[in-house]
Formats: structure tokens, sequence, C-alpha cells
């Protein structure tokens, strides 16, 4: 077997454990600190499917961002929902008969990549340009973004520049999938490539990506307001009653 | 008038450029002694103060999923940073939301995140040290926890919840801020902000008995201690004798008056105001919001119903059932608590007041959406009645009503500029400053209306705006409760 091969079998390996471990304790530490009060930022939904739908406009119209800056929401929504359809996209690399909607989306997800890229070009811009938006990044603000860009712009070099054997990928992948191992290309962009990703794995639950699984549970959005229909209690809440 | 200049009014309000540290030197007193014993705080900074503060955050971090989830999560995006009234008053980039929060995350992070331990400049962590302290005590008492950022945050992140925890751990070590927790303990030993006793209590209310048959020729009773009554009116202590408060509480009188309810006031819990939230204090909020469970049950009345103001309302609407419920012993007919604006709009959807609206053609009015009614509360039945009732009353009682500029009212409503327990002189020039967007707000109207007058419904907002609107050029009895407005125009004995 390759060296190189053993090196990213492992390092796909590791990164998705400490991803998935990573974000599974964290998604448990927010579903087990209490709420001990109401605070949903109000006109509040005064039911729990108007809560869905105000969490469904958030993530997908990025609402409250709209009202707020329509160059952030721009920049942002490109951004995320042309990663979205990359990471869709990806799935063919996964699945074997591709699914059919895998298929389907595949020519949008060439202009995704440029959206993605677009967006998050614009993202950076601001750290530059605004002094309020300078002020408040830090170096892995920075490092973020070149991160996700360098990702988006190797990948669109293997489309556009250096194509790779993208069979070979498939089958290294599925190999690790199935524990059995197959040599992954040795081409250097899609070594970087895969190294970024592995990277932004490993990083996702000890950084402010984190923000993906918080939005669900930010009270502030996710409360019904019903204070005086219903008793809010938490339990250390509650042992002061007693 | 004072040691700072007032920020000039602009035709369109324009978002400054950063000035760094322009209100670094912005203090309040801090509390002695005496008035963090009562609280359950230490009286002054302890030995051990860092580690204290550590564990502190750790035990909040545990107990608030939304501080978890909050110090977790923001993007750095910057779509707050333009949207709190103290930055857009000051310049001064730690008072952008996002800002003022990292001044808590940068100390999160060091202690209790992988990248912070590891690589903390990469991530800008920073220990706990004197100046970081420094700069807590300082920007932390620049957030009127008014929750404007947390509307526009794409995750909601509420700056107000961090700075109610960062106060919580500044207590927690002796560094407590004089006015809350001096307001706090005069409740404890008193029953409202203002230290007034049953007595002097009786007195302002028996004079202002008179001032109303004197104005009318009506015996409207204003009830202290009064056992088996109806409701229970619980109002911030400043409508007892502050300009323009006090004429509001007359307009709560004459409508109870008018609706033949019986009511009373209660000189055990004689304050609608709880402190306890501005310091982030669970213990001290349930303490004080207890008091009225108490008065509730020795008057054995059936409804309680709120007077005018702000954060009392948020802590009333959202906590109270939670501080101190259940209220089964009360009238399930009603909500618990009501809000008197709900009782007067009630009144008046049902033709049960006469109002002669043109008892107030002096005026031209506008009104001022009090940041925690609008964005921490509602009104009625449905979301958002919390703007809809009060302009409805408003409009009931007057001829001329025009709205601010549309991104400055609702839920987009700029604080005053005085909430979140910094109504006190030893922050005049935070006070004054982070009045500006409202003050432009309300010029716009000026010019474009001829609004003479701003109807608010809170205490905080009344007194703040009597207090910094002549800095600004208006004269300070321009801003009037909106129940004012009813007294001014309701017709008293029409309806019996
Ligand atoms: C539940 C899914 C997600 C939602 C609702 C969401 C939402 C948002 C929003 C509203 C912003 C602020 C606007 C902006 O800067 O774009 C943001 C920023 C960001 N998101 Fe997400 N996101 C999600 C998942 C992800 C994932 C999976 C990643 C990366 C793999 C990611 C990476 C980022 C980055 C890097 C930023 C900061 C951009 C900057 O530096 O300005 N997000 N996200
Ligand atoms: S809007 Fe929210 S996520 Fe964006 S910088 Fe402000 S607090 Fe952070
Ligand atoms: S809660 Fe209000 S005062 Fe505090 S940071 Fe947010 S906008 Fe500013």
């Amino acid at each position: 077997m390759p060296f190189l091969t053993i090196v990213y079998a492992v390092l796909f390996y590791a990164a998705t454990a400490l991803m998935v471990v990573g974000l599974a304790s964290k998604i448990r530490q927010y579903a087990k600190t209490p709420a001990p009060l109401k605070i949903p930022t109000t006109p509040a939904p005064v039911t729990r499917s108007g809560v869905v739908m105000r969490m469904f406009r958030e993530l997908v119209f990025f609402e409250s961002l709209f009202r707020s800056n329509k160059w952030i929401w721009l920049f942002g929504w490109l951004f995320h929902y042309g990663m979205f359809l990359v990471l869709a996209r990806h799935l063919r690399y996964f699945t074997d008969p591709v699914w059919t909607w895998v298929d389907l989306i595949q020519p949008f997800g060439m202009y995704a990549a440029f959206a993605m890229s677009a967006g998050l070009l614009g993202l950076w811009a601001r750290r530059f340009f605004v002094d309020r938006v300078r002020y408040i990044s830090s170096l892995s603000d920075h490092l973020m973004l070149a991160l996700l860009f360098s990702i988006a712009g190797t990948g669109l070099m293997m489309d556009y520049v250096t194509h790779t054997d993208i069979v070979a990928v498939k089958e290294f992948f599925r190999g690790l999938m199935y524990f059995n191992w197959q040599p992954i290309p040795e081409d250097p962009v899609l070594l970087v490539h895969l190294g970024l990703v592995a990277t932004l794995m490993i990083i996702f639950p000890i950084s402010k990506l984190l923000h993906a699984p918080g939005v669900f549970f930010s009270p502030t959005r996710n409360q019904v307001d019903n204070p005086r229909e219903k008793r809010h209690l938490s339990a250390w809440a509650a042992e002061l009653e007693k | 008038m004072a040691d700072f200049e007032t920020p000039e009014l602009k035709e369109y309000p324009v978002i400054p450029h950063i000035e760094v540290g322009t209100m670094a030197h912005s203090k309040p007193f801090v509390a002695k002694e005496q008035f963090q014993e009562p609280l359950g705080f230490p009286g002054e900074l302890v030995d051990n103060w860092q580690q204290v503060a550590y564990d502190k955050m750790e035990e909040l971090t545990g107990k608030y999923r939304s501080l978890a989830v909050f110090l977790d999560s923001c993007v750095k995006c910057g779509a707050c940073t333009d949207k709190c009234h103290y930055y857009l008053g000051t310049s001064d980039p730690k008072n952008m939301p996002v800002a003022r929060q990292d001044l808590f995350r940068k100390v999160y992070r060091r202690k209790f995140t992988f990248a912070g331990k590891y690589f903390p400049k990469l991530v800008g962590a920073v220990d706990l040290t004197e100046d970081v302290l420094n700069d807590w005590y300082s920007y932390f008492h620049q957030c009127s926890q008014c929750r404007r950022c947390s509307v526009y945050c794409p995750y909601g992140i509420d700056t107000a919840e961090i700075s109610m925890a960062a106060r919580e751990v500044m207590d927690s070590i002796g560094v407590g801020q004089k006015y809350c927790n001096e307001i706090i303990a005069k409740v404890y030993k008193i029953g409202n902000n203002l230290g007034l006793p049953q007595p002097a209590l009786l007195d302002t209310l028996e004079g202002l008995e008179e001032d109303i048959e004197d104005d009318t020729g009506v015996t409207v009773r204003l009830p202290l201690d009064v056992k088996g009554a109806d409701v229970l009116v619980v109002t911030p202590s400043a409508d007892f004798f502050a300009e323009p408060h006090v004429d509001g509480l007359m307009g709560y009188a004459k409508v109870f008056h008018e609706s033949g309810i019986s009511w009373t006031l209660s000189s055990h819990a004689s304050e609608a105001a709880n402190f306890g939230m501005f310091i982030g204090s669970y213990e001290n909020m349930r303490k004080v919001a207890l008091r009225i469970r108490e008065a509730a049950l020795d008057l054995g009345v059936k409804r309680i119903i709120f007077g005018e103001c702000g954060h009392a309302w948020r802590v009333a609407y959202n906590f109270l059932n939670t501080l101190a419920g259940p209220f089964d012993f009360l009238d399930p007919k009603y909500p618990v608590p009501m809000h008197i604006m709900e009782f007067t709009h009630d009144l008046i959807q049902r033709d049960a007041l006469t109002l002669d609206k043109s008892a107030n053609d002096d005026m031209v009015l506008t009104y001022h959406d009090s940041c925690n009614v609008a964005r921490a509360s509602r009104m009625g039945p449905k979301p958002g009645g919390q703007f809809i009732l009060p302009r409805e009353v408003i409009k009931a009682s007057c001829n001329h009503f025009y709205d601010m500029p549309q991104d400055t009212i609702h839920d987009a409503t700029y604080c005053c500029g005085g909430g979140g327990g910094l109504l006190t002189d030893d922050l005049m020039e935070l006070r004054v400053k982070g009045a500006l967007p409202r003050m432009e707000a309300l010029k716009h109207v000026v010019e474009n209306h001829g609004v003479t007058h701003m109807a608010a419904i809170c205490a905080i907002c009344k007194s703040q705006f009597a207090k910094v609107m002549p800095y600004y050029g208006f004269q300070m009895d321009s801003i009037v409760s909106v129940h004012q407005l009813v007294s001014n125009a309701i017709v008293l004995g029409n309806k019996q």
C-alpha cells in the first residue's frame, strides 16, 4: 500500500472521528444545558409550529441577516448555499450507483463553486475594508476564510486546470467506507484539497463553525412566546423553591 | 452643561468610524459593602478573584444555555456592529455588540476552549487580568440590555445575556455597581426602589386624589393595601412622584374609576421594576418577584396588573410565572400578569370609556417603543400586540399622531439610553450619547410633522428623556406618559 494512501486513509478516519465525536459532545452539552428563563426575541411565534417556521426562515433565507445588512446577507447566502450545493454534488464520490438527485444537480454544482468563492471573497473583503469588521476580526477569522477559499480554489483547479482521476478518487473513498483500502491518486492539487478538507473537519467542533449546531439551540429564536399560559421552570430553578 | 460634547443631530443617521477608547473612562460608582451584602455578594474584591470569577463563569455556562450557545456561535460577521445606540453615539468600538461580547468571550475561550488554551493568539484569547476586568466594568455598564443586537444577529445572539452574566461574575468577586445594588437592597428593606415607606406612600396617594378632585371635581381613589380588592396594581415607584410618570398613575386611577373594578396598590410590592435582572442574578430577581406574589396572596386579589414600565414588563410578562408562580390562586379568566395597556385597551374596545381627544389638541404626538416591551414581551394575544395596543390607546386619546421612521420603531426601536441599570448620574455622558439615535428620529418627525411630544410607557425612558432631551435642544416636558394622554382625554362619570 503506498505510503500516501496510508497517511490519507488514517487522516480521514481521524478527522471523521474527531468531527463526529466533537460535534456530538457539543450538541449534547447544548441540549443538556437548561434555559431557565423565557427569552425569545419578540415578536415571537406563540406556537411550536410558528417556531419551526421562524427557524426555517432563518436557516433557508437568513431572515435576520437580511434585515440587518444586505451585503453580508448576499455574500453569506451565496457562500453557504453555494457550499451546500457543492457538498451535495460531492456525494457522487460516496454513492454507487450515484443517487438520481445527485446526478441532476451536477451541472448546478459548477456554478455553485463560483458562487461560494465569490461569497467568500466578499466576506473576506469586508474584513479588510469595513473598519468595524476589521476591528472584530482575529487571525482565526481570516484563516477560516483562507481555508474555505483554498478548498474551493483547489477544487475548481481540478475542474478547470489539472484534471484528476476522479474514478480513482471515488474508489479511494468507497474503499475507506468499506474498509477495503484503494490507492489515492498522487496528484498534488488533490492532496492539498483533501488535506484542507480534513483540517476543516478537525477544527469544526472547536471553532466558530459551531454556529451550525448553535443556531438550532439559540433560545432567542427557538422558544415559544407563551410564558403567561405555561409555566416554564428549569431543574435548577425548581431546586430554589424547595 | 457638562464636561463632554453632546453629539450633533445629523439630517440622516450615519454609522460612525471607530474611535478606539473614547468611552474607556466611563465607569459607574462601585457598590460599597453595605449594598453588596444584602444581595449575598462579597463586600470588596476577594483575594483569589480570578479563580472565583472563572468558577462563576463555568457555573453560569452550565446554567444558561443562552450563554453557552452564544459564546461558541458568533462568527464575527459584523451584522450587529452598527446596531447599538451606544456605538452610534460614542464611536467606541467596544460598544459594538460583538466587541462587547468578545470582552467576555476572550476569557471564556482562554479558560474553557481548546483553541484558546493552546492557541490563544490565534483566536484572541486572554486571561482575566486587571485590565480586562477594568474593561468589563466599564463596557458591561455601557449596555442597557435592550436586545436590539439580538434582533439583527443571524443566530439571535443577545448581548444582554452576556452583560448580565458578566455583571453577575463581577458581583460574585465583590465588584458590584452601586446604583443597581443599592436599589435592590432598598427593595428588600422597604419595598420599592426609592425607599418610600408605607406612610409616605399613603400621603402621596392622598395628595394625588386631591389633585384629581381639584382638577375634575370627581373623587377618584388611589387605594393602598386594600384587602379584597379585585386588582393588585404593581407600578414603578417613580410613578408616585416623578414627572411625567405621576400623570400616568393618575391616568390608571381614572381608568379604574371608570371601569368600576376595585383595585389597590401594595406597600409591600410598591415596585414593578426588578433590578435583579440587570445584574443577571436569578436569585435576587426571584426574591424581588416573590414580594408580588406575597402581596397578591396577602391582599386576596383576583388579578395582577402592571403599570407603565419597560424592563419591569419584561420580568413580569416573561419571568413572573417562572419566578413566583404558579398563580393558580388568581382568577384564571385573565392572563397573569396583565399590562395596564391591555386593560385600558380592552375597555376602549368595549366602548366603556369616554375619551375626548380634543383635550390633547395642544400636542402632536409620536410614540417611543420601549426596548424591553418591544423585544422582550408581548401585549394581547397576537405577536406584535406590544406595538399595536399602545398606539391604539394613544390614537383613541388624541387627534395628532405620527410615527418616527420605520427603522427606529417597533422591534427596531432604539433604547432611550438609560435602561439596564444605567439610569444614574455617574453615567451622564453615556446616557446623553446613547440617546442620539432616538433624538435623531425624533428630530425627523418634529421637522416633518410638527411633532411636539413623545409618549412612552417606561419609567426609565421617561426619566431618561426628561433629563437628556434638553441636551439636544428639546423641552424636558416634551416626554409624556401614555396614560397621561388617557388621563387628559377621559371624561369622568360618563358611563356610570
Ligand atoms: C446550519 C447550517 C448553517 C447556517 C444556518 C449558517 C449560517 C451562517 C450565517 C448566517 C453566517 C453569517 C453571515 C456570513 O458571514 O456568511 C455564517 C457565517 C459563516 N459560516 Fe455558516 N452556517 C451554517 C453552516 C456552516 C458550515 C457547515 C460552514 C463551514 C463548513 C460554515 C461556515 C461559515 C463561516 C466560515 C462563516 C463566517 C464567514 C465570515 O468570516 O464572514 N457555516 N453562517
Ligand atoms: S451579528 Fe451575531 S454572529 Fe454576527 S458578529 Fe454580531 S454577534 Fe456575532
Ligand atoms: S443589548 Fe442593546 S445596549 Fe447592549 S449591546 Fe445590544 S444593542 Fe447595545
